[in-house]
């Protein structure tokens, strides 16, 4: 009786988790079919799959835009990560007495909305000329995610047991070697995730994105929804370029799911 | 002598630890400052101006005329509106489904991890491709798969993102963000004491009075914080709105309606004024739920 019940209950959850999957999973497959197979107007399972769509990418220089976006997003993590540790540490291992109004300081960054900043952004890129340039966007994108980085290391610095740091400052170490040998190789696993956090938003970005950038620097998201614009049928190679855009994101994220969660409620959950 | 020596190592070392952090912190401050703050009030210099890009030549300054036009044209209100509702309802609907979902997953089954794995993958896809393929694989009138369904059940086909806008906006928000709230609750009900639901089950409780008595009040601080942090991603939600509604339907947001008069209309002065009424009304939002999200955290943190 309570086997039959779990059972009934597993197989709910399965058709549940399928279903809610579908629209992806439907992505994936239109992506190997050729237009006329994704326009069908009885959705087809059985087709003959074609790389069409994906040569049709190539052509349509889609390496560009990837290449594009995997720059503004290493150099955006990068940039995050060299400020956020310093100010991390210097807010949780060394605490000063404003923690917490420079806390909220940062967050609150976050809280404003990019409507704030966008114009000036955009009328002091053009006098500069770093509109359309692939660095310039990076720095925005790197003061979008400073916030979350900085709460996330915080509540992962804040975990190294305080006798590990006064056992080293006894044996004399100062402050850089405090750091980097003693603090940074048991907090790692943090700062990936927070690497990875920063990479995502980076890469998913649209707004900045489709605002400051043009022909040189754009990156994918605004590249994927120009095919809107195309006229005739586009499903199939739509949802090829999603594929190929979304893959990195859900593949790393797969594989790091324990650390997404605890990275993403900025450590307030373990 | 030697004393003395030490004393003052002793002060020096004690000026350094006072500086030290204000040094650690101060390149994260500036940059933030400079890339936050200072445009910020660069927009409301902006603000005073009247300037449009098609024409340079006449910009001047404008005292508060283009604020006096945000409103009295009408369109701020309903923007505010849109923006409120459509993150409300988001919230809540992804916080219950994501409950649901936490539930189901929350116990012992074959294939457990892979249905976790499906079901977190929308929340991982770029925002940009789950509208798109929302728009013309699902929601679309000819060849849309909800359609298709919709028709076989003897109804005619529905023209979502045209005909009910701001429901197809919501659903498609909810189903990106309700992953995000299951993983929050789930690692909730995987921190509950397994000793106390036991002792509920020997003292036959049933599940649901279990599940209301025990399970939600333990999960009360989880559910907090996954609202303030959906409320933080979703008040910012653009891509849905510029690539599936284009702002119709009463699915004008206020960051919408500011790249229109910016970006299409090309009038810098009143968009930096949408701006700047933008970032206040965003400043009184985000204090009240900044200042429980802090004491959330923080209490989260020092426990």
């Amino acid at each position: 009786m309570r086997s039959t019940k779990a059972i009934l209950i597993t197989g709910m959850t399965w058709i549940i988790a399928v279903t809610y999957f579908f629209p992806v999973s439907w992505m994936f497959i239109n992506s190997f079919k050729s237009e006329n197979d994704a326009a069908s107007l009885t959705p087809k399972f059985v087709f003959k799959p074609t790389l069409e769509s994906f040569s049709r990418l190539a052509d349509r220089g889609m390496i560009d835009y990837l290449t594009n976006s995997l720059m503004a997003s290493v150099i955006s993590t990068s940039v995050v990560l060299i400020l956020a540790i310093p100010a991390a540490y210097a807010l949780s291992i060394r605490p000063i007495v404003k923690v917490q109004d420079a806390l909220f300081f940062f967050i609150s960054t976050r809280f404003m909305p990019a409507a704030a900043s966008i114009l000036p952004l955009f009328i002091i890129f053009k006098n500069l000329r770093v509109l359309d340039n692939i660095f310039a966007l990076s720095l925005v994108y790197a003061a979008m995610n400073l916030p979350i980085a900085i709460w996330m290391m915080r509540s992962f610095l804040s975990e190294v047991p305080q006798e590990v740091i006064e056992a080293s400052r006894i044996d004399g170490a100062n402050f850089e070697t405090e750091l980097w040998s003693v603090v940074l190789p048991i907090v790692l696993p943090g700062i990936a995730a927070v690497a990875l956090i920063c990479f995502i938003f980076s890469w998913n970005e649209y707004f900045f994105s489709v605002l400051l950038t043009s022909a040189n620097a754009k990156t994918t998201p605004p590249f994927l929804a120009s095919f809107v614009d195309g006229r005739g049928q586009f499903l199939a190679v739509l949802s090829a370029a999603s594929t190929v855009a979304a893959l990195p994101v859900i593949l790393a994220g797969w594989f790091a799911q324990k650390q997404l969660v605890r990275g993403l409620a900025m450590g307030a959950v373990k | 002598m030697a004393a003395g020596v030490k004393r003052q190592n002793q002060e020096k070392s004690a000026v350094k630890e006072k500086i030290l952090p204000r040094k650690l912190i101060a390149p994260a401050l500036i940059f933030s400052i400079a890339l936050t703050q200072v445009p910020f009030l660069v927009t409301i210099y902006f603000s005073l101006m009247e300037w449009n890009l098609l024409k340079p030549q006449e910009k001047a300054f404008a005292g508060i005329d283009n604020y006096i036009y945000v409103f009295q044209t009408g369109d701020l209100l309903p923007a505010i509106i849109a923006t409120v509702g459509l993150t409300a309802f988001s919230v809540i609907c992804s916080l219950f489904v994501g409950l649901f979902f936490a539930v189901l997953l929350d116990r012992k089954f074959r294939g457990q991890s892979v249905a976790r794995t499906l079901i977190i993958t929308p929340f991982l896809i770029m925002p940009a491709a789950s509208a798109l393929i929302w728009k013309f694989s699902m929601f679309d009138t000819n060849i849309g798969v909800i359609n298709y369904i919709v028709q076989k059940l003897g109804f005619s086909a529905i023209g979502w993102s045209t005909q009910y806008p701001y429901i197809s906006v919501i659903i498609l928000l909810t189903w990106q963000y309700a992953p995000f709230m299951m993983l929050i609750l789930l690692s909730g009900l995987q921190s509950q004491s397994r000793e106390v639901l036991e002792a509920a089950s020997v003292d036959r409780a049933g599940s649901w009075r279990t599940f209301a008595f025990i399970t939600l009040p333990h999960l009360r601080q989880y559910i907090e914080i996954a609202i303030l942090l959906g409320t933080i991603m979703l008040l910012q939600a653009f891509d849905p709105v510029a690539i599936m509604t284009k702002g119709t339907g009463g699915t004008k947001t206020l960051a919408y309606l500011l790249y229109e008069r910016a970006f299409v209309g090309m009038n810098v002065g009143q968009a930096a004024a949408y701006g700047v009424v933008t970032v206040i009304l965003t400043i009184i939002v985000a204090t009240i739920s900044l200042r429980s999200l802090f004491k959330v955290f923080i209490s989260g943190v020092n426990k």
